[in-house]
């Protein structure tokens, strides 16, 4: 239904000739920009109704005095479901340490929460598939485990500010929230956020859209294909700076790859984006020390770019 | 009354605030709205995400800017209660 309507903007209500380039990336653009925004309402509000029961307070309390590795893994997968904006990564950061949960167990929280985010699943799902949006999702979680588990091995307790163990809080009488409650903050939730990402998605759909029509075949396949073994190491570089752009991104990494960039690349490209980025590492810097910032970066980039080598050899 | 907005100045502490003045002044409440910004202040009402609206020493709102009927409901129930 979709593609028959994308059709018909391109050949009926604009005019343009089958089997041109030009005919090609607008209904390659029309189509993928309105599946992929209704995709980001419908599901972006049903994942905000499952959020809404887990709040960031919830979750620490369930992680507080956990052990290494089980704590890690339950950090990991609390990391997709617990709303969280990087805006907010100090308090929660402060508040995970001050009731005693772990430091690698909170690092396994704070890597998986950004990375394996709803907006770029969506996107992932509806433009690659499920397959790769389920791939994406286990490397995340083995990056975050990982991660976690490697930092709490360096006890690096030292390296965290001093003041952020003086922190005392208070148990917050929180009141529960009713179904009205979470129908309305998933609503206002997705309103918020798709005011926030269109422009990225329609600007990363076009981009995608034209390269998609005029790109020649396999441009990239000799530059990021498998056999260049430069290509992941250098896609995570690239894709550090891209901050919070996963909806912008997506679409163009996808064209790309049908112009042969391989799944390995694509992926450890999109983890970068998500999990690495320069906004959120000045913002951790109030409650870290640089030493662990850098061990926190350095970790992520190695482990995002084994599983990228891992991805191009196995897929 | 007394309301304090949480926050450590995103978008959304902006947002909250704006929209509890303008209930405020629509409800004709008299009330000093304090900003409180330092992050070991905000912590010790045990909120860890921003923004969040504390009336009298009560967190009411956290995590996320409610709908402006919500607000207001929130608000009038304090006042009433303020008055009793």
């Amino acid at each position: 239904m979709l593609q028959a309507f994308a059709n018909w903007i391109t050949y009926q209500a604009l005019h343009l000739a089958r089997g041109t380039r030009l005919a090609d990336a607008v209904n390659f653009f029309v189509y993928d920009t309105i599946k992929i925004l209704l995709l980001l309402a419908v599901i972006i509000f049903l994942v905000s109704i499952i959020r809404s029961f887990f709040s960031p307070e919830r979750t620490r309390k369930l992680l507080s005095h956990k052990k290494q590795f089980a704590g890690n893994i339950i950090a990991a997968l609390l990391g997709i479901v617990t709303p969280f904006c990087s805006c907010s990564a100090v308090p929660l950061f402060i508040g995970f340490v001050e009731s005693g949960v772990p430091l690698g167990v909170t690092f396994s929280f704070l890597i998986s929460s950004p990375m394996v985010n709803e907006v770029a699943l969506i996107m992932l799902w509806g433009l690659f598939g499920w397959k790769v949006a389920l791939l994406y999702i286990g490397a995340g979680l083995t990056v975050a485990i990982i991660g976690g588990l490697v930092i709490g091995r360096l006890k690096l307790e030292k390296e965290v500010e001093e003041y952020v163990f003086q922190v005392k809080m208070q148990e917050a009488a929180i009141a529960e929230l009713n179904w009205k409650d979470r129908y309305e903050y998933a609503y206002q939730y997705m309103k918020d956020l798709l005011k926030k990402v269109w422009p990225y998605v329609v600007v990363g759909i076009g981009v995608g859209a034209f390269i998609h029509g005029y790109a020649p075949q396999d441009f990239l396949a000799r530059y990021a294909g498998r056999s260049n073994p430069l290509a992941v190491p250098l896609a995570v570089l690239i894709g550090v700076p891209l901050y919070s752009n996963a909806a912008g991104t997506i679409p163009i990494v996808h064209a790309l790859m049908e112009k042969g960039m391989a799944i390995g690349t694509v992926l450890a490209f999109m983890m970068a984006v998500t999990a690495l980025s320069l906004p959120e590492m000045i913002i951790l810097r109030r409650v870290l020390k640089p030493k662990l910032i850098a061990i926190f970066v350095g970790i992520l980039a190695v482990s995002i770019t084994a599983v990228g080598y891992l991805f191009n050899a196995v897929l | 009354m007394e309301i304090k907005i949480l926050g450590s100045g995103c978008s959304n502490c902006v947002k909250l605030e704006e929209m509890t003045r303008r209930v405020l002044s629509e409800l004709g409440v008299p009330a000093t709205i304090t900003k409180v910004t330092d992050i070991k202040e905000i912590m010790s009402y045990g909120v860890m995400s921003t923004p969040a609206l504390v009336i009298g020493n009560e967190v009411k709102v956290y995590g996320m800017v409610p709908p402006k009927a919500r607000l207001t409901e929130i608000i009038t129930t304090e006042l009433v209660k303020s008055e009793e």
